[in-house]
């Protein structure tokens, strides 16, 4: 038992510490690439390459003065930067990013844990996760930041339903809502290959990206016309905090679709030999990662309505056509 | 198997100790300088009068009552979802049931137009 609590506390520091790096990095990613497409640099004069912008900017913020306006909600406005992050860095608990490795004759598995119910507790900390802009928003006591924080709210509820909807034909097909047994069905035939399993692929990147916030469903930042959104009024660190609860969202969003459609750690149609599995979860996820910058260069922003609009009449309608579709093949004609 | 759910306690401390940490230390790293119009709420250089806590649009009510009874449906189709593959064809047919209930209510508010946002 003792060994046990050792071992994780570990991983857990490990892991924490090696998403705290992606998330950095995730930022250094994005301008880059944004750079790219808008045919300009990026970041370049901190290091090499720019590579050490994210820790000048992280320190940048620790040493910024932190303002608190005088009719914000103090205790709210303080805890929210907090309340967003937390569920973020949650995420990653059950997330299985390879299989596992022999140290010292140890077993060890490359996952913090696997509970049997993976999947209800990600959607768990999705609808946990909107607490922070919630509060942020509310607690500023700003037109702009209230404004952003109910489209927000109003927005990921919304795209959530869709998102639950969807993942239902995958469990469906996957007999399980652990994140382990969901990725070792998939050795051989990732799910995005099966039949039909597309559909909900498409619908799960749609939604994803709406749930988390990003272009073209950024309206809960929408610059230009809120100044910002919820997060008006904070500044320093809390302000930093917001942004890094989004990229590591972002990276979890990307880790789920690997795990739930892309195979995990399983190379498409052949075996994958147990030293490539972690470097075949990373390079998914990256390239996920890449893909959510490369979209983010691509596509106007929505208007709101339209958002809401595609959400409940277009998602939805699909989203439970699709697991009519998926029970008719799999009792019907599989 | 309760045991599976130590390492996420550990690392909800780890988080919540960092959420919470960097929250504390932003307060006293930065300078602190407060002056009436850095403290005041940014918005466009008046005086905010009634603050900015007063009535919105209804829709936002009427959008998170719907997610609500659409969520506790769905949360319903999970456990079902699971056994999906041994119900076979019987517990297909009865999900069918269950959705077409579900298909009633969101036609509904479709014809009531909670989903216009014009």
């Amino acid at each position: 038992m003792l060994d046990f609590v050792i071992e994780s506390v570990i991983k857990v520091v490990v892991v924490f510490a090696v998403l705290m790096l992606f998330v950095a990095y995730t930022t250094w990613i994005e301008r880059k690439v944004l750079g790219r497409i808008q045919v300009r640099h990026g970041p370049n004069r901190v290091g090499p390459f720019g590579l050490l912008q994210p820790i000048a900017d992280g320190l940048k913020g620790f040493f910024k003065e932190d303002i608190i306006p005088s009719n914000t909600d103090r205790l709210l406005y303080a805890l929210a930067p907090a309340l967003s992050i937390i569920p973020a860095l949650l995420v990653v608990a059950v997330i299985p990013f390879g299989d596992q490795f022999t140290l010292f004759g140890r077993t060890i598995t490359m996952r913090i844990t696997d509970i049997n119910v993976g999947l209800l507790y990600i959607l768990g900390l999705a609808g946990l996760g909107e607490y922070g802009v919630m509060l942020g928003g509310w607690a500023s006591n700003n037109r702009y930041g209230l404004l952003g924080s109910l489209r927000t709210a109003a927005q990921m509820i919304s795209y959530e339903l869709a998102l639950g909807i969807t993942l239902i034909s995958v469990i469906m097909v996957s007999g399980s809502l652990s994140l382990v047994e969901i990725v070792e069905a998939q050795a051989g035939l990732w799910n995005v290959f099966k039949p039909i399993l597309w559909v909900p692929f498409i619908l799960y990147i749609i939604c994803g990206l709406a749930e988390i916030n990003r272009t073209p469903f950024d309206m809960p930042e929408a610059e230009s016309e809120l100044a910002c959104g919820f997060n008006i009024e904070y500044s320093s660190m809390k302000f930093a905090m917001f942004f890094m609860a989004e990229y590591a969202h972002a990276i979890s969003l990307a880790a789920l679709i690997t795990c739930l459609f892309l195979g995990g750690w399983n190379l498409p149609f052949v075996a994958t030999p147990g030293f490539l599995k972690l470097p075949v979860f990373l390079a998914k996820v990256f390239a996920l990662v890449f893909f959510f910058v490369w979209e983010r260069g691509t596509f106007p922003r929505l208007r709101y309505d339209q958002i809401m609009r595609f959400g409940w009449k277009v998602l939805m309608p699909i989203a439970l056509a699709n697991i009519v579709v998926v029970g008719l093949y799999y009792t019907v004609i599989a | 198997m309760l045991q599976n759910y130590i390492p996420i306690l550990i690392l909800f401390l780890l988080a919540a100790g960092f959420g919470l940490g960097v929250v504390v230390i932003s307060m006293f790293l930065g300078p602190r300088r407060p002056d009436p119009s850095k403290l005041s709420t940014y918005e466009c250089g008046m005086e905010v009068e009634p603050g900015a806590r007063q009535r919105f649009d209804v829709k936002y009510y009427l959008v998170f009552m719907a997610f609500l009874v659409f969520d506790v449906e769905v949360v319903f189709m999970y456990p079902w979802a699971v056994r999906f593959q041994k119900l076979g064809l019987f517990g297909f047919v009865e999900m069918l049931i269950f959705l077409l209930i579900l298909l009633v209510g969101y036609v509904y508010i479709w014809r009531k137009g909670v989903l216009e946002w014009e």
